[in-house]
This record gives C-alpha cells, structure tokens and sequence, in this order.
C-alpha cells in the first residue's frame, strides 16, 4: 500500500491532494499513519510500530487498519 | 510606448471588462497582473459600459475610464470612439474581456492596427467554432468529450428537449448564464428569463454530475500553448461564479489544453470550463474566448498570462511558462467602494472619468 506520491501532507494532520484539489483534516494517530506512509513505510513496519507506542489490540488495529484504508481508498489518496 | 522613471519601456493598454461585481467581467484582474509585470510599467485606461462598473473608480489601478458604445451599435460607433480615446492617450494595446464585444474589436483589428494599436485576439472562425451554439460539432471534430446539447428558438422545444437529454436540463443563455433545471416547468421558467436576458437561442445542454474545474489558457496562434492553469472550483456562487479556488497539478488537464490549442490554433486568452466525473472522464461545457475573471490566480502561480498575452501582442518571443505553484488559492471578497457623487455624474453626463 502506497501514498500517492504527489500527495501534501502536514505534521498537524492537513492532507492536501493537488490533483483534484480536495482537502482533508486527519486525527493525531491517522496523520501519524499517512506521515509513515508518506515515508514509504511498509504497512507490517507501521502497525509494529502502532502497536509498541500504544496501548492497542492487534485485532482491534486491524479493524481500524482497514477503515483508514478504505477511507483513503475512497479518497484517492492511494497508488 | 515611452521610458517610465525605472527605466522600463511604459505601455497603455486600454482594458474592458471592468465589472468587478457577483458575476465578475475579467478586467480588474487583467489589469492588477499586467501591473505586476517586471519587464514593463502600464498605464491603464479603462472601458466601460455602464457607469457603476468598480472598476471605474479604482483609480490605483486605472488612470482614466471612458464609456463605450454598447456592442449591438456595431463597428463603425466602437471604431470613431476608439479613435477618439485613442487621440487622447495613444493606446498601444487593447485587451476587450466580454464575449459580447469580441466580434467589433476582431473586426476592427486591421485598423486598430493602422491606427497603431495592438490586439491579441483569436479570428472570427475560431470565435464561432467554440461558441455554445456550436460546441458539439466542436468536440465532435476534435475529439473532445463535451455533453449534448441543443439550441432552443422557442418555448415549445424546451419539453421535447427535456425528454431527449432528460433531468436535470442544464439551460443556458446566448451570452451568459445557465440554470439548472430539476422539472420542465423549471427548465420553461429559465427558457423565459434567458430569452429575455440575452435573446435566441437559448440553448439546452445534458447535465453531467462532478467537480468543476476551469483552465485558463493563452494560445500564441499558431497552435502552441504558452500557459495553462488547473483550477478547481471550491465556493460556487448562485450564479455558478467561483467565489474561492485552488490551482491543481494535473497533467491530463494540461494535455487537454494543449490539444485544445493545437486542434484551434487558438490565439489569444482562453478559459476551458470541465466537469470531471466519478469516473474521472473531462467533459467540457465551455469554452470562453478571453481571460476568466480568476485570471489573477495564473500570476500568483506563476504564470502571468496577461503579461505574457502582452508581450505576444507586442510581437515579442514568448517562451511556454513551465510550472506553477500548486495549491495555491484565492479566494474573492466584497469590498465597499468609496467615491464622490461627482466622479460618477462625470462618468454618467460626460463618459469620460
């Protein structure tokens, strides 16, 4: 799973897409997330990572994985 | 043309389209990009129509306003007025900003010319070649994507048209405006309004659902594109006016504009308005023959078409711009003018301010 690479994002969680001009705020953890990815982490490097800063199951990551997925999906924020 | 104080050549260029109001004429805007140009100072007379233009009374921006006749009194009026404003402070441009007048300034161009004015305008064909009445043949010929449409010379046709392209029925006048209509009664009522806006036809067009983004554009003539700019559309008035924008990067939109260029051999300013479906198919809707009312955005990108549009029309070698700043916005804002009753009885009584 990749960010598009045109992507803009932002420390405080401003996702900017230069290509349709839509914009979108993300919460601390998802902007933490996309700034992984936007770094071209790979999706098992970002849920360890999840999982040894917070205290989370990983089933319940899992689920929360696939929302923000699917929600960047839709936006098409994703290669 | 004369040396300003800084040592860069001066120019007058005279500039309509001075309607800085909810559905904005391009000129204000034309005129705060060409004073930011760094190769050479302007002078700007303005040309109006009516004496409420705002435009008039931007004496920062403009140095002097005179009044023309309206386009339906034809070339020979507009020619002896030019003529006379011409004595007064030897122009050495004309950009015109409404569609209206465009075909009296393209026919006078030879002896604008003469006169020792300068213009930079597409010709007659290529300005009928677009027009709405003639945009499905116009995509069809070069194969571009735009919705069916139909013109409309009287009531009767609106209901059989309907049908055809069904609902929503985008209507649209002559010149200007469009509404969307939702019922046939909707469409009749707007049918009604626009005739009696801007005459016939009025035409009929399928509406097509997706975000709306314009480009604007510059065309040296010979079929290359000098400068292109992506905007989209983020606060839309309810006269379907961008009231708020951002610059997109978006190399399929830029393409399109290319072969738009390349296809007309367009010559002057240009705005391509698009619908990008869901789908992500660009259907254009319209074509507009002159600069947008947003055509300040292209400066603060970066890329300064009225400049550059100058510099054509002066003859000299314009490099196409590459890049632009993406991502950057603007957004329009009232303000509240403030003059004397007396600049306006002047503009009014006298056409001249």
């Amino acid at each position: 799973m990749k960010l598009k690479k045109n992507i803009a994002t932002s420390e405080t969680g401003f996702i900017f897409n230069p290509v349709t001009g839509d914009s979108f705020s993300a919460n601390p953890l998802a902007a933490e997330i996309i700034g992984l990815l936007k770094q071209e982490h790979t999706a098992e490097t970002i849920k360890a990572h999840i999982l040894g800063r917070y205290e989370v199951e990983p089933s319940q990551l899992e689920k929360d994985w696939d929302d923000l997925v699917a929600q960047l999906r839709d936006h098409n924020l994703l290669d | 043309m004369e040396a300003s104080g800084s040592n860069r050549p001066r120019y007058t260029i005279a500039v309509s389209g001075l309607n800085a109001v909810d559905s904005p004429g391009p000129g204000v805007a034309v005129i705060r990009a060409l004073h930011e140009s760094p190769g050479f100072a302007v002078r700007i007379i303005g040309l109006s129509y009516e004496a409420l233009e705002p435009g008039i009374y931007l004496h920062e921006l403009v140095a002097k306003t005179y009044q023309l006749p309206y386009p339906g009194a034809g070339t020979a009026a507009l020619l002896e007025r030019l003529t006379h404003i011409h004595e007064q402070e030897k122009l050495d441009l004309i950009i015109p900003n409404f569609d209206a007048e465009l075909p009296n300034f393209i026919k006078l161009a030879p002896q604008l010319t003469t006169l020792g004015i300068r213009t930079f305008l597409p010709t007659l064909t290529q300005l009928e070649a677009r027009d709405k009445l003639h945009l499905g043949a116009f995509g069809a010929e070069h194969g571009l994507l735009v919705p069916a449409d139909e013109p409309m010379h009287h009531a009767g046709q609106v209901a059989k048209l309907g049908e055809k392209l069904g609902y929503p029925l985008v209507v649209k006048g002559k010149f200007y405006d469009a509404v969307v209509a939702h019922t046939p009664e909707q469409a009749q009522k707007a049918f009604y309004q626009l005739q009696a806006k801007w005459g016939l036809p009025v035409i009929g067009q399928q509406f097509v659902s997706g975000h709306e983004i314009n480009i604007a554009g510059l065309g040296d003539g010979r079929g290359r594109l000098i400068s292109a700019v992506p905007m989209r559309k983020l606060y839309i008035t309810d006269k379907g006016k961008a009231w708020a924008g951002i610059t997109l990067e978006d190399p399929t939109l830029l393409a399109l504009a290319e072969q738009f260029v390349a296809a007309t051999n367009w010559r002057g300013g240009f705005e391509l308005e698009l619908i990008r479906t869901a789908a992500g198919e660009l259907y254009i809707i319209e074509i507009n023959p002159r600069f947008p009312a947003w055509i300040y955005l292209t400066a603060a990108a970066g890329q300064n078409q009225p400049m550059a549009l100058m510099q054509l029309a002066l003859g000299e070698e314009v490099p196409t711009f590459e890049g632009y700043a993406v991502g950057r916005m603007f957004i329009r804002y009232a303000w509240d003018l403030i003059t004397d009753n007396t600049e306006f009885h002047q503009i009014s009584a006298f056409g001249e301010l």
